[in-house]
């Protein structure tokens, strides 16, 4: 200890810095990563909407938690049937919208905030339950998905050998079976369990392609010196895996796993419209989509709502991706704002 | 003499980045005669190859060139894309630094010269070959009738540099620019290689503008020295002018801080220590890479036997491939021996697991030959120095913090930088991270896996001066692997040298440098160009007559 207590030679420029020194405490990576996060305004305005969206639909319709029941704010069920609304719609068409956000005497959501479907269902009713069927699939595939891939592409990539030959051929076969046969089997068998469990196993067949990606960072990265560095330093084995690799490979598993919860949305609404996923009553957004392509000429209400809120919750997933990313990688550098840029330049040209 | 070959005058070049202008070389004023050689000089950053890319009008589309640029008395800036394609090849010819990415790896080098020569002149492919060969005779590559239908990564690193050379003067051209052509070739190679490009100079009668870092090269072949820095030229003369009598501050720091052959005096080791038992201990070690599919097993060491004490720096020289990381790596058991003995702070690791290998990694410390790739890009600064401490359950949060504090200071770097990521500090900065890390334990012994040769040679002579202090203060015992034979003379008590995984001959630093027994180091050293014109001629000369 003593050895170390030796000052620098202290010139007079870090004689000035030294001041500032005492307000920079150390900071461990964790803690520069979520900082950069929070700082990161499409993320955080991201997480801000899906957060609120999450609410919303899962508080309009009410919802059981174990056992214990939520009742919702909404006056109807998907199981309602009420008559048709006639007025306000033209003739051909009833059960048009009454969502009216112009200031006006309809202002406001009315009966039928986005309509009511062919049979006089609310439409509003339809798409929450939907979306939360959505939400539910999307965020259980990613995480099952995002965490086996990321698991065993990791594993295998770093301890290469026959641990690598071995996972890697699990791999293939799990590449080689299409997702849709394995989901559809899964769902005629186990439909009855519920959207949860369904969207479990599809999690545990769809984790190939990011476990290849993750296999090709690991192969990479581990040649390099910094893990000898680390390891020379005492690391064990699951330290620099988790610890030094994951974090540099970390771009490449966001990105598939945004894709992967983006195309996990299509897949349920495949399934859903085959009648292997969501089963009547119970919709999902794709379900709803599927249902109603016909409608996009006729009653194009039908298909924009829950179009709507696919491209809302992806387009979160995405950006919210994004600012993790960004916050993981030290190369992407806060904006500077114009007049400190000014400033710097000057200072640079100066020299 | 009449009218030079190239004449710079009132050259600026300037990058667009980001919305300005940023300069890059500025009102650079040079003549070049026929016969003559011109050396640039500088650190990295001081635009030296931005002015040989302006010359060959190479730059990147975001540079704005003004001035002028005459190459026997013809206007180069602002020529149209025909004059110019005609002009580059024949009139003026380039060398690359690395011959491996010069050269397009999927074609022969005879293709490659057959192809400059079929450009530029009216030629049949059987005349065009008979000359590739002919020029391939000239540059020294053995077997020339073969050599012609090889691929690039079929010959070595020197051949490689011949072969670009070969094509650089397929059409004798006026003006050759080289643009540090020794600095990835080994000291032995890079004599040659200078000896090549001296002859062809007074056979051909072209100028030659060099360009490099190392004083050493530029003692060796230059007639006149421009020293650049920042884009400015700082001093301009003959050889003779700058070596000896620099006027530019600058200039006499760059000098002084190129490390010469000799000239430091012997750091003496405390009496007590011969007695001690030795930190590391090789003895009759063999280290193999395993074979790989059809790659059959490679010996990299062989037989290797060396004692290190405690508080002595050993130099481990030799050149690349000649198994001297190998050594290094595997003295910290980062690579498994095949046989023999090792032993490390009088523990025998020779058939440790890695789980054994714990109890060794906190006596002993590593610093790596790049501190980009050897420091985690997504890990901040002050847990990449933590870590070892962490790891070892020696220190932890308030007081972790403490001593990472401490070692920052120890290696002169302000506590700020403790949140910063790698790729925000400067090469030098770098490396000292890495000290910091490697010494975070206060180990017995430390590697060092030639530390400095990424770095600018007044970063080095810096680097090398902490590292030095820190050693006195802390009495690690270091295998200090290097290249550079001036490096290790400014540091070693001892100094062993490697050929082909051999260790080749061990000894004091004098009695190595000054009175080497074998002829492998008598050549080694006799290779390496000091920096100082007149010595560097009759040490030329004597290696020369030696041959």
């Amino acid at each position: 200890m003593s050895i170390f207590s030796r000052k620098a030679k202290v010139s007079q420029e870090q004689a000035d810095t030294d001041i500032f020194n005492k307000e920079t405490e150390g900071l461990s990576q964790g803690q520069i990563v979520r900082k950069r996060f929070f700082r990161h305004r499409g993320a955080m305005v991201s997480l801000l909407v899906l957060f609120s969206l999450v609410i919303f639909v899962f508080s309009t319709l009410g919802f059981k938690i174990f056992g214990i029941g939520f009742r919702g704010w909404w006056k109807y069920q998907i199981t309602d049937i009420p008559s048709l609304r006639t007025d306000g719609c033209s003739v051909e068409l009833p059960g048009c919208p009454t969502l009216d956000l112009l200031p006006g005497k309809n202002f406001g959501l009315g009966d039928h905030p986005f309509g009511q479907d062919d049979l006089g269902r609310d439409y509003f009713a339809l798409v929450m339950r939907g979306a939360e069927r959505s939400i539910e699939v999307t965020v259980v595939i990613g995480l099952v998905a995002g965490f086996m891939g990321t698991v065993i592409g990791a594993i295998a990539g770093f301890y290469r050998g026959w641990v690598d030959a071995i996972l890697m051929r699990l791999n293939d076969f799990i590449i080689t079976i299409p997702t849709i046969i394995i989901a559809a089997v899964i769902g005629f068998h186990f439909g009855n369990k519920g959207v949860l469990f369904l969207a479990i196993f599809i999690g545990l067949f769809i984790w190939g392609g990011l476990s290849r990606l993750v296999r090709g960072e690991f192969l990479t990265l581990r040649e390099r010196e910094f893990v000898d560095a680390a390891r020379v330093a005492g690391a064990s084995n699951r330290r620099i895996i988790f610890k030094h690799i994951l974090p540099n490979a970390i771009g490449v598993i966001i990105v598939s796993i945004t894709l992967l919860m983006s195309s996990a949305i299509l897949l349920e609404a495949a399934l859903s419209y085959l009648g292997f996923g969501v089963v009547a009553p119970d919709v999902s957004l794709g379900l709803l989509i599927s249902q109603y392509q016909d409608s996009f000429m006729t009653r194009p209400w039908l298909f924009w709502y829950p179009g709507l809120l696919i491209i809302l919750i992806a387009l979160c997933i995405n950006f919210i991706g994004d600012g993790m990313r960004d916050a993981f990688d030290p190369r992407q550098r806060r904006r500077i704002s114009r007049k400190d840029r000014a400033a710097e330049r000057h200072q640079v040209v100066k020299k | 003499m009449s009218t030079p070959v190239l004449k710079v005058s009132d050259l600026t070049v300037e990058f667009w980045v980001d919305g300005t202008w940023y300069p890059a070389a500025v009102n650079v004023d040079f003549e070049l005669s026929a016969g003559q050689t011109l050396a640039i000089v500088g650190e990295s950053g001081s635009g030296k190859s931005t002015v040989a890319l302006a010359i060959m009008s190479l730059l990147a589309s975001n540079a704005r060139v003004t001035g002028s640029v005459k190459v026997k008395d013809q206007e180069v800036l602002g020529a149209a894309t025909t004059m110019l394609q005609k002009y580059r090849g024949k009139e003026v010819a380039y060398i690359f630094q690395e011959p491996m990415t010069a050269l397009n790896p999927v074609y022969t080098i005879g293709f490659q010269i057959i192809e400059t020569l079929r450009n530029h002149f009216d030629m049949s492919p059987h005349e065009a070959r008979i000359r590739a060969i002919e020029l391939i005779t000239m540059v020294e590559i053995p077997y020339p009738e073969r050599s012609v239908d090889k691929y690039p990564h079929q010959l070595s690193g020197g051949q490689r540099q011949r072969a670009m050379i070969a094509q650089a003067l397929a059409c004798d051209p006026a003006l050759l620019i080289a643009d540090e052509p020794t600095t990835a070739l080994d000291v032995t190679v890079q004599a040659e290689i200078l000896d090549l490009m001296r002859g062809l100079r007074t056979r051909l009668n072209s100028g030659i503008l060099l360009i490099t870092h190392d004083m050493g090269v530029v003692a060796d072949m230059a007639d006149n020295i421009m020293v650049m820095q920042n884009g400015n030229t700082v001093e301009q003369g003959t050889s003779d002018q700058i070596f000896n009598r620099p006027t530019h501050p600058y200039t006499q720091q760059l000098l002084a801080s190129v490390p010469k052959l000799g000239s430091t005096k012997m750091r003496l080791l405390e009496p007590t220590q011969a007695a001690k038992q030795p930190v590391l201990k090789l003895s009759n070690v063999t280290i193999e890479y395993p074979k790989h599919g059809r790659i059959p097993a490679f010996v990299a060491v062989e037989d290797f036997t060396l004692e290190i004490y405690p508080g002595e720096i050993v130099g481990l020289v030799g050149e690349s491939g000649s198994g001297k990381t190998t050594v290094g790596r595997a003295s910290i058991g980062l690579l498994p021996i095949k046989s023999g003995r090792l032993e490390v702070v009088g523990q025998d690791i020779s058939g440790a697991s890695q789980k054994d290998l714990r109890t060794i990694r906190q006596s002993t410390g590593i610093v790596f030959q790049d501190p980009a790739s050897s420091l985690n890009p997504r890990l901040p600064i002050g847990e990449s120095i933590g870590e070892p401490l962490f790891l070892a359950k020696i220190a932890k949060d308030k007081e972790l913090d403490k001593r990472v504090e401490d070692l920052l200071a120890s290696v002169e770097l302000p506590r700020s930088y403790r949140n910063r990521y790698p790729h925000e500090l400067s090469g030098g900065q770098r490396q000292r991270v890495g000290i910091a890390r490697a010494l975070a334990l206060t180990p017995q012994i430390l590697i060092a896996d030639e530390p400095t040769s990424a770095l600018d040679v007044s970063v080095q002579a810096r680097f090398l001066e902490l590292l030095q202090e820190l050693q006195e203060q802390l009495k690690f015992a270091c295998l200090f692997i290097s290249h550079d034979l001036g490096v290790v003379d400014i540091l070693a008590h001892r100094i062993a040298v490697m050929q082909n995984g051999k260790l080749v001959e061990v000894g004091a630093r004098d009695e190595i440098l000054k009175h080497p027994k074998d002829p492998y180091t008598q050549r080694l050293i006799g290779a390496v160009p000091v920096p100082d014109p007149a010595e560097q001629k009759l040490r030329r000369e004597a290696r020369l007559a030696a041959k």
